[in-house]
């Protein structure tokens, strides 16, 4: 201790803001009314996009967990959490390690099948472990789990055959271990 | 005891002793208690009045200043000053009455959704939905209000349950929020490193905000500054936490702070910022702020850390804690006396060069700056200076020479027009004892004329010093520089006539053409035993100098 020299201002550096990554954060928050209007408020006012979005409670019925993904080659993680803790509701926030989380997102494809193409898709269906949970003349509802890369694959084998309307629930997270 | 009894004991028990508000439908049951409470009620004439009272109230003493609304458009016309607190984290909490329970979400009559409304101006809020929550809800409304970075908090009571009856017992201990832990401490760490840090630079400065007064840290500023010869420059809204008559001191810092001070930022190697936030009418061009610079950054909110620029040094937690530490650290290590010796001849050559300066008036004409000047001397430089937004907000700034904390009162983050006068009232309240001043403008003042009524009625004395130039003097001041002087919506004309106007109110009204008669008025003003007001007549045209132009870097600054 106590020598002045041990600190150079030329060595000072700042920390990085942009990370390049997609981040998953998980907020644990009170559950009370208004709170997501505070959270999606809070975003929409600092300009910080969401990419997904899910809430719903936890095994403690005061507290519920939004899973939100963000850019965050766009939007500085540390600021966007550092500003939702401002929030008296939110609870804890984890920014989880993308190799110590298992996510996962449930999917809901409809899409047009003809005679003709109705094996391939089912095929496909097969390949990525999803659920065909309903059938019609012309049309299928099919069920995916997985993680956001593995629906976007999904999706992209799907669109050829017509994809008449899809909806995805957001990634929901939790860390691995204990 | 009903819902609105517990609200007042719970006030009560938070020490408050003052609230500003108006009465209306929906607060009829709070009303109706204020009757037996231990509380003085000052009504105010518009609830953004009452608001920035509570303010000024809150500038003044530090304390958390409380102001009533009711349902509708009582609360819809508080969000002014609650934005305005959050703006420059004043700590505050607002009550407005809410329209029946069964009735919200129906439209009803003088309902508005105030939680929504405000949602992103205010530090925390909460709708009561069960009688019991009301006492519970104010206790940790005064909480998050006072502590960490302050700020406003709404508590929104429908007017069935405020009837209810409760039961209730004021707490013995401080009320947990699970969800609020602030940082104070500061890490011990981070704060030897800035120490060593500063024991290497060459060209330090301090560069302090309106936190170091929330803080109440002036005088450990004071001595972290004079462990060394370091120079110190402030926010707006910083101004008095280090004596301006300091031979430290470079003036206010940004759009019209000092060249001494902006180039000083511009020239440093080491700037620590203490309770401020790096906003654009400090920074300029953010890519050329500061380019020399490494950052430590002192702040109670972490999110403030990096927000703007980012800082290499982050200490989170409060200046007053952290201040010592850092001066203890500091002195400890060997620095040498002559380090800052050539830094310091820099500065002095930019201030013996570009000292704030004004061509006086001719033929009995009043300078602004020259009013200030003299306000200063009848004041003896100690008054509770509030003022409106603008020109004359600028010169009361660059020209009183504040030298102690708490006493200049205004609105920097929202710029709020207005704001003077009935913050001059709330400070008046806070402080009966001092002299308290509002520098208005004559755009400003008229935008909340009415409190006048409020001085008077209540017997509040507060002095309104009106610098008049017929103009919006800061619009038509840009129209003029940046817009080629086509003037537009910027003219006030002669309207109203100010002195018999503040007769009207029942106030004294003077006004004063000539420099010869200026310090004579002044004192008059001063002397009288009431409210009243001098409307002076300065030079129309005057410009705000030195300036940096919106956008442009330290090393752009004109005039």
């Amino acid at each position: 201790m106590g020598s002045p020299e041990m600190v150079r201002l030329e060595d000072l550096r700042t920390g990085r803001s942009l990370t390049g990554r997609k981040h998953v954060l998980s907020i644990l928050v009170e559950n009370r009314p208004g709170v997501l209007a505070r959270v999606a408020g809070l975003f929409s006012r600092r300009g910080f996009n969401i990419d997904t979005l899910a809430v719903g409670p936890t095994d403690d019925p005061e507290v519920s967990r939004i899973t939100l993904t963000l850019d965050g080659a766009v939007h500085p993680i540390d600021q966007v959490t550092k500003q939702l803790h401002k929030l008296i509701n939110v609870l804890k926030i984890r920014d989880m390690e993308p190799d110590l989380t298992v996510a996962r997102e449930l999917a809901l494809f409809k899409v047009s099948a003809a005679v003709e193409s109705r094996a391939e898709i089912v095929q496909f269906a097969e390949i990525f472990r999803a659920k065909i949970v309903d059938v019609s003349r012309r049309a299928l509802i099919i069920e995916v789990t997985g993680s956001y890369d593995k629906i976007e694959a999904f999706e992209q084998m799907l669109r050829p055959h017509g994809l008449l309307e899809m909806v995805r629930t957001g990634e929901v997270a939790l860390s691995r271990g204990e | 005891m009903r819902g609105a009894d517990a609200l007042m004991e719970a006030l009560v028990h938070e020490g408050v002793e003052h609230i500003f508000g108006i009465p209306g439908g929906a607060n009829l049951p709070t009303y109706d208690a204020l009757v037996d409470a231990d509380l003085r009620h000052i009504q105010a004439r518009h609830e953004q009045a009452a608001g920035h009272a509570a303010e000024g109230y809150a500038h003044a003493s530090g304390r958390t200043g409380v102001a009533f609304g009711t349902s509708g458009p009582g609360a819809t016309n508080l969000v002014t000053a609650i934005a305005d607190a959050m703006m420059d984290s004043i700590p505050t909490v607002f009550v407005t009455g809410q329209v029946r329970s069964d009735l919200i979400g129906t439209d009803g009559f003088q309902e508005a959704d105030i939680v929504g409304i405000t949602l992103p101006i205010v530090k925390h809020s909460a709708l009561v939905t069960e009688a019991s929550q009301i006492p519970e809800y104010i206790h940790h409304a005064f909480r998050i209000a006072s502590t960490g970075r302050p700020g406003p908090v709404l508590v929104d009571i429908p007017s069935d349950l405020i009837r209810e009856e409760i039961s209730y017992t004021p707490p013995t201990e401080l009320v947990e929020l699970p969800g609020y832990r602030p940082i104070v401490e500061g890490n011990a760490k981070q704060i030897r490193l800035a120490a060593k840090a500063l024991a290497n630079a060459r060209r330090p400065i301090l560069y302090t905000g309106g936190g170091v007064i929330h803080a109440d840290a002036a005088t450990e500023l004071r001595e972290f500054a004079m462990s060394d010869r370091f120079p110190v420059t402030s926010t707006l809204m910083g101004l008095g936490a280090f004596p301006s008559d300091s031979d430290q001191w470079l003036g206010m810092l940004g759009m019209h702070g000092t060249r001494a001070a902006n180039y000083a930022m511009d020239e440093a190697d080491l700037i620590v910022a203490i309770g401020a936030r790096f906003d654009d009418r400090i920074t300029g061009k953010l890519s050329e702020f500061a380019p020399n610079a490494k950052i430590i950054h002192i702040d109670i909110d972490p999110a403030e850390i990096s927000k703007n620029v980012p800082a290499h040094i982050p200490i989170v937690g409060d200046a007053k804690l952290i201040l010592p530490k850092l001066t203890g650290e500091y002195r400890a290590l060997q620095t040498e006396q002559e380090r800052l010796d050539g830094w310091w001849s820099r500065i002095r050559g930019w201030q013996e060069e570009y000292p704030l300066t004004y061509e006086p008036g001719s033929d009995g004409e009043i300078k602004p700056q020259f009013m200030i000047e003299m306000l200063h001397k009848v004041t003896e430089g100690d008054a509770f200076v509030t003022s409106d937004v603008g020109q004359h907000q600028m010169w009361v700034a660059q020209y009183y020479g504040f030298n102690e904390p708490h006493r200049w009162i205004n609105s920097g983050g929202l710029g709020t027009m207005g704001f003077g006068l009935p913050s001059a009232i709330g400070a008046k309240v806070a402080c009966p004892g001092e002299e308290v001043v509002c520098v208005a403008g004559d755009g400003s003042l008229i935008m909340n004329v009415q409190e006048l009524a409020t001085a008077v009625t209540e017997d509040i004395p507060v002095k309104v010093f009106l610098m008049n130039n017929g103009f919006m003097g800061m619009v038509r001041q840009w129209q003029e520089l940046f817009w080629d002087g086509r003037y537009s919506g910027v003219d006030n004309g002669t309207s109203p006539d100010w002195a018999k106007l503040a007769e009207a109110f029942g106030a004294k009204g003077l006004r004063c053409d000539d420099e010869a008669d200026l310090e004579e008025m002044m004192r008059a003003t001063l002397d009288h035993d009431g409210t009243a007001l001098l409307d002076v007549r300065v030079s129309p045209l005057e410009n705000c100098y030195p300036m940096i132009p919106a956008g442009n870097a330290a090393r752009d600054m004109v005039g």
